[in-house]
């Protein structure tokens, strides 16, 4: 199985397939809804217009993810994806900012398809509803911003090997028809 | 008249969100056994391979067999010869609070749902029902949103043919698709009124998947099933685990539909005190 690590390497993602499997390590962040309508109204659509974005968007992986509160004795709690289109009206932005790689699980919409394209970006997802075993991954969490809203706030995830399957390849082809 | 203090609920809930969050219901369990055998699909295999994994993993870390803990929704049957000294309806929702918290579960309700705000453990959904006896059967259902953001209503004409009722059904699973966490269990609840066939079709889910199913729960399913949507959605022959059906009377000019559809994570836990 392919390995990958974080940030992403066009040449190397370039060469991945729909339904490829692949392993990846590395530090990705941890965003769901709340979190990427902030950034995008830090990025000027919005109220929160001209604030700082808490971390750097170029070459980032983005995991639609919102773990569990972490048990005692534990690096992280159930961490597994959460239903990724709900973020489509925002990764557009996001990946013209930079970002390159996104991890959710389910279907993208086909402006979401076409940025992938436009930006060579690249949709992985990864075992849905599997959230206990992929903690095993997760190596080190750092918490980044956000804090107020709870689960939806942003981490710094370091993963070693986490296993993904790549949905949307740097072309804009989906595994999904 | 037998009496039941409240801080007891409150305990029993707590036991009930510890057991419904790390331990995968053993019908839920034993269909997805069954489906890992039967599926020939490699990839679906190999998916279904890591939620057993998953449930196994969990139960053995004390670790929520699905981040999405839920909201909680719990149905209460009380018995009309039972006095519940205290306030009920605070003691579930402590239980709740409590469970949720020491088990490390996900703080997923805002308390308003427009403006939003800071995420926090409670309150659950509370189905109340008054039957005979002087016992109280609590069922407790985390229901995570990626699912039941799928949810679908539709108030059928009252002279609509079962083949367009089914179609209405499997359509609601093709539209959830790849996207809430197949294979599915798929809750209906058909007849009463708009608010009550949601009602039946979320008490369906918890409706034994190893129960004997009617002729219409199976074909629905063997249709469903032949989709090809499969575990993940990448495909293979388990789209569905089981199609639950309830009923009730409903009125001559008209025919509601409802489809509750479960992920795989389907979690529940019941107790009677």
């Amino acid at each position: 199985m392919k390995k990958i690590t974080t940030p992403l390497d066009l040449k190397k993602i370039k060469s991945l397939k729909v339904g490829e499997e692949v392993l990846l390590s590395g530090k990705i962040y941890t965003a769901r809804d709340q979190a990427h309508k902030r950034i995008v109204e830090s990025l000027g659509k919005g109220k929160g217009k001209g604030k700082e974005i808490p971390f750097n968007l170029r070459g980032t992986v983005i995991y639609y993810c919102g773990p569990t509160q972490t048990p005692k004795g534990k690096i992280i709690g159930s961490c597994g994806p959460t239903t990724s289109s709900r973020m489509d009206a925002f990764s557009g932005l996001l990946l013209a900012e930079g970002v390159k790689g996104m991890i959710g699980k389910g279907r993208r919409g086909l402006e979401v398809k076409a940025a992938i394209k436009k930006y060579q970006g690249i949709y992985f997802v990864t075992y849905a509803g599997c959230g206990a075993l992929l903690s095993k991954y997760v190596k080190s969490v750092k918490k980044i911003a956000y804090q107020d809203l709870g689960p939806e706030a942003i981490l710094e995830l370091e993963v070693e090997n986490f296993p993904l399957i790549v949905a949307v390849e740097v072309n804009g082809r989906s595994i999904y028809a | 008249m037998r009496e039941l203090g409240a801080e007891k609920i409150t305990r029993v809930i707590t036991e009930l969100v510890k057991r419904a969050n790390f331990s995968l219901r053993k019908d839920v369990l034993l269909a997805l056994r069954k489906a890992y055998v039967g599926e020939k699909n490699k990839r679906a295999k190999r998916i279904l391979k890591a939620i057993l994994d998953n449930a196994l993993y969990a139960r053995q870390e004390s670790l929520a067999i699905c981040q999405d803990t839920g909201l909680p929704v719990v149905f209460a049957r009380i018995g009309q010869d039972l006095k519940i000294s205290g306030d009920f309806k605070k003691a579930v929702n402590q239980g709740i609070k409590q469970g949720y918290k020491e088990c490390s579960l996900r703080n997923s309700i805002v308390l308003d749902p427009l403006l939003r705000g800071k995420p926090v453990f409670s309150p659950c959904v509370l189905h109340i029902d008054i039957i005979p006896g002087n016992k109280i059967k609590l069922v407790l259902l985390p229901k995570g949103f990626g699912c039941e953001n799928k949810s679908q209503l539709k108030m059928f004409k009252p002279t609509a043919g079962i083949q367009e009722i089914k179609e209405f059904i499997v359509q609601a699973v093709r539209d959830a698709g790849p996207d809430a966490c197949p294979p599915y269990v798929v809750g209906v609840g058909i007849g009463g009124t708009a608010d009550y066939a949601g009602v039946l079709a979320k008490r369906a889910l918890l409706t034994k998947l190893s129960a004997k199913h009617t002729k219409l729960e199976n074909d629905l399913l063997k249709q469903i099933n032949n989709t090809g949507i499969g575990p993940m959605g990448l495909g293979g022959k388990t789209t569905a685990l089981a199609v639950n059906i309830l009923t009730y009377p409903t009125h001559i000019a008209g025919l509601p539909v409802s489809v509750n559809i479960s992920c795989h994570a389907l979690r529940s836990a019941e107790t009677v005190l």
